[in-house]
């Protein structure tokens, strides 16, 4: 067992979990913030994507005891001008980007990441920044222009 | 202004953006624990023993359950007599990945130690994992009672022979509808409280009420005392309509335990345990005439079920055979079919069910007629069209009648958007220049049975019944919040419910709330399958809209002592026509419903709800015309989508940015189908080999096209919205177009045809020759 403290959301949190206690896992059953999400076992999809220290990482890959005194943001730690919303969060809503919202959270945090990075991505940068992040539902297009809304509206800054 | 046919956004997604949606997984109340099965690691073996000692004494572990402790409960509901499937295997086991015992743990990290800990010995048996394994003589049964895997068979009733030797020529093409893995993001789980209040379990299921029916009668418990609810669910796809087994054991261990009792799938448990979808292997031919006419068409379809017959599983072919004419006037059509159990995961619905299957057969099919005429594939199409005043067209099954479409113009509409002139010049300059990729073109002119549908339709299916129900109620303050039947894990049903009934009731669409997913909130459902949410629940609203707006205007007429024909509702209020400013609002109205002395004589208080269960008399049939461009890569054999028109008629549409959206995820699952997916079994082992997500490639965003949409409107003439659902189109239509185009690319080679998933590697060997 460790004592693991992780400022998740601007919060330091602090949990005794045991040593091998999954990021993600430590997130969504010790924090009990279940924004993020779990899609598969194999770092494939994307679901459990989060911020670490400003950049996206999967957190289902990410030893909680790895990240001790690091910062996280999750998808509930995101705001903005658009009724609460981040420009990202405001441009899948406005884009439809999402429907049944499993995968978002991840699909989010991956776009926040990108608009940090390369405030004015094409359509190339956003389809390949996301490319670790699978979705089921859309077919892609409309997060790419969900993206690229948020990109126009502020998401860069 | 009308919502209906707005593009309104959806009610459903701040919750789901800011982190705040509830799936299954989400919940987690005090004192829960964690469920894990112990899954068969043999595709078809006799169990000898089962040690469970060692996981007992594993840390944190509550429990260990076989099916020796489940010997008083009935198998899952809604097998065939024989194949029956067992909520745990007990003497025997029928694919890898079968639940054969069940560990529960203080948490999931704990019953992950203890799963493997488990002992089985078995006698292993030959295992079969194709219909041609499994039909071969001598083959090894799953079920030796039965004493053969074909579970159901339908002959053809007439090999129309005598109509094909009367064509002038005949083309047939042997056609392998690959298996598929479904793959919604969210996998398989529930949580189980069965405490002296009785039972609660959430469940990622697109049909709450149809698994509370059957839980109920299984577990021996009345229904009032049996809550299921479907919260958040994360994608479906037709795989959350299946009874899995931790439905049904989930309850018992948190009765036992006294405890909450979580299940939840890792993605690898996944692969194998929920069910997949496809798995058809085609027999199909047609006679025809030298301008490509056809004449007559038979397919046989075989139906691999995999192990046990699932109850959606089972009506698979059927649809196949049904819809294997598509969109054309053919003279003689003669179907038959046969399921067949093999060593492999069950198959059930996937996104499309049944018509993908028969879209892509005669899709192929056309364009090999178009190849031996040399005819152009859209002449061959033009000629066989059924005609738009040929409806309601018979087909070749009474069950069937195509209710409406206008099949030439939704082509006319493609090959616009398409420009196919110029993509043909673009072939042609290609084709002769050796550094250029070749250029395919494809189409795929598609229609399919949806909007399930018309009395009877769903019961084959093991459901109640094929009615939707809405209720609406009336709050005091004039507000509306609907219950709905239909269950969603995706579409937005709380959106379009919620446009329908604003532009009928008159109140803003900020003011309905619509609830769905609870058995103990909704009075009854059946789900969200089959293209049906729009059909069948929409139409529940509007016609519930406006059974329960006769009461309000008798209501508002009353306050305003006016005349009843009089009142028009407008800005959330009740005018009289013709006598500006003289009005009573929604509140006013919702507060008098429920005061009884305010009320007109002839009503009472609460009189302001109603329910109604819509049952359509006729299934509904969206089209479309879909249009591939594809280059391929001449040394790699890689394929790239260079252009994907999809040209839809859905009926009326009440939420384009909806609709838009089935149609994009819908035809990037049937573009996945073409080009990337395949569940892979080792045919000496019956082993899985694609049994994650490294080894089954699910396509992201940088493996697919944008989508050029158009659309035609043909309406529904068999519910009141004239809507005829869209969830399924783009999955039915698309792969036979992108097979098509690439078939088309490689035509200087003499290919006929391919075999999806249309893999590099099989397009070079098509280029250079197959050893």
């Amino acid at each position: 067992m460790a004592i693991v403290r992780i400022k998740i959301n601007g919060v330091m949190q602090q949990h005794d979990v045991e040593d091998r206690t999954l990021l993600i896992h430590y997130i969504r059953e010790n924090s009990r913030l279940t924004g993020a999400h779990i899609g598969c076992d194999t770092s494939n999809c994307g679901a459990c994507t989060v911020l670490l220290n400003g950049s996206a990482v999967k957190s289902c890959t990410v030893l909680a005891v790895q990240v001790q005194d690091e910062e996280v943001t999750t998808v509930e730690g995101l705001s903005g001008d658009f009724n609460g919303l981040s420009p990202v969060q405001e441009g899948f809503r406005q884009q439809h980007g999402l429907q049944c919202g499993y995968c978002t959270p991840g699909m989010v945090m991956a776009s926040t990441a990108l608009l940090r990075e390369n405030p004015k991505p094409t359509e190339d940068d956003i389809r390949h920044a996301l490319e670790g992040n699978i979705c089921r539902c859309t077919g892609y297009e409309m997060i790419v222009n969900s993206v690229r809304w948020a990109a126009e509206n502020g998401g860069g800054k | 202004m009308s919502l209906v046919g707005a593009k309104v956004l959806r009610k459903e997604d701040p919750a789901l953006l800011t982190g705040h949606g509830k799936f299954v997984d989400d919940f987690s109340p005090p004192n829960s624990c964690f469920g894990q099965f112990v899954m068969s690691d043999q595709a078809h073996a006799k169990i000898i023993s089962i040690d469970v000692s060692e996981a007992l004494k594993m840390p944190g572990v509550l429990g260990v359950w076989t099916a020796a402790d489940f010997i008083s409960f009935p198998n899952l509901p809604g097998g065939m007599p024989d194949f029956e499937r067992p909520v745990l295997a007990h003497d025997r086991v029928r694919w890898a990945g079968e639940p054969i015992a069940i560990v529960v743990a203080e948490n999931r990290y704990q019953a992950a130690d203890a799963v493997p800990t488990v002992i089985v010995e078995y006698e292993t048996l030959d295992a079969v994992s194709s219909v041609a394994q499994a039909t071969a003589p001598g083959a090894p049964l799953l079920f030796d009672a039965h004493r053969s895997n074909v579970l159901t068979k339908v002959p053809m009733l007439d090999d129309l022979e005598k109509h094909f030797v009367k064509s002038f020529s005949r083309a047939s093409l042997r056609i392998v509808n690959q298996r598929c893995a479904v793959v919604p993001i969210e996998t398989v789980g529930c949580l189980a409280d069965w405490t002296l209040d009785g039972l609660t379990i959430w469940a990622t299921t697109q049909a709450p009420h149809h698994l509370r029916n059957k839980l109920a009668s299984w577990l021996d418990t009345p229904q009032n005392l049996c809550r299921v609810v479907a919260p958040d669910v994360g994608g479906g796809f037709g795989a959350k309509i299946v009874w899995y087994p931790e439905f049904f054991v989930a309850p018992l261990l948190s009765k036992w335990l006294r405890r909450p009792v979580k299940f939840m799938q890792t993605r690898s448990e996944s692969m194998v345990q929920m069910t997949h979808g496809r798995d058809q292997v085609h027999d199909i031919e047609v006679g025809f005439e030298k301008n490509g006419k056809i004449n007559a068409l038979r397919m046989v379809i075989s139906q691999n079920l995999g192990a046990y017959g699932d109850p959606t599983g089972l009506g698979l072919a059927t649809l196949t055979g049904w819809m294997a004419a598509g969109c054309y006037k053919i003279a003689h059509v003669s179907t038959g079919f046969r399921t067949v159990v093999t060593n492999t995961t069950p198959v059930a619905a996937y996104r499309g069910a049944g018509r993908p299957e028969a879209t892509f057969s005669i899709e192929r099919i056309i364009d090999l007629v178009a190849l031996k005429t040399n005819v152009d594939p859209v002449k061959v199409r033009q000629i066989n069209f059924i005609q738009p005043n040929e409806f309601p067209y018979e087909t070749h099954n009474e069950a069937v009648i195509y209710d409406s479409g206008d099949f030439p113009q939704a082509l006319d509409e493609c090959l616009r958007l398409l420009d196919y002139d110029a993509v043909k010049a673009e072939q042609a300059k290609n084709l002769a220049d050796k550094n250029a990729p070749l250029i395919g073109i494809g189409f795929s002119c598609w229609l399919e049975i949806a909007g399930f549908g018309p009395n009877g339709s769903l019961e084959g299916f093991g459901h109640l019944a094929s009615w939707e129900s809405a209720q609406i109620r009336i709050a005091p303050d004039g507000s509306a919040t609907i219950f709905i039947g239909s269950s969603p894990h995706g579409q937005g049903h709380e959106t379009f419910v919620a446009q329908i009934a604003s532009d009928e009731l008159g109140i803003p669409f900020e003011r309905i709330s619509v609830i769905h997913g609870d058995t103990a909130t909704v009075i009854q459902g059946v789900g969200t399958m089959g293209s049906r949410g729009v059909p069948t629940v929409g139409s529940a609203v509007k016609v519930a809209s406006e059974r329960l707006m006769v009461r309000a205007k008798k209501i508002a007429a009353h306050l305003l002592e006016a005349a009843e024909q009089d009142i028009e509702v407008k800005d959330n209020a009740f005018n009289v026509r013709g006598t500006p400013g003289k009005k009573v609002s929604w509140s006013d109205v919702g507060l008098t419903s429920f005061q009884p002395l305010r009320l007109p004589p002839e009503l009472q208080a609460g009189t302001l709800e109603e329910r109604l269960f819509h049952e359509s008399p006729n299934f509904s049939y969206p089209s479309g015309a879909y249009a591939c461009v594809v280059e391929v890569n001449r040394k790699t054999g890689k394929v790239k989508i260079q252009k994907m028109i999809v040209v839809d008629d859905c009926g009326t549409v009440i939420n384009p940015l909806l609709a838009e959206g089935q149609v994009h995820g819908g035809v990037a699952q049937g573009i996945a189908q073409a080009l990337y997916e395949q569940v892979c079994y080792d045919p000496s082992t019956g082993q899985p080999i694609t049994a994650n997500l490294i080894d089954y490639l699910i396509p992201s965003a940088p493996d697919l096209p944008n989508y050029i949409a158009g659309r035609i409107t043909t309406l529904c003439p068999n519910n009141p919205l004239g809507a005829k659902g869209i969830g399924e189109s783009g999955a039915v239509g698309s792969p036979p177009a992108v097979v098509n185009a690439v078939v088309n690319a490689l035509s200087s080679f003499g290919v006929e045809h391919i075999d999806m998933p249309v893999t590099p590697e099989k397009v070079w060997h098509a280029m250079n020759g197959r050893k």
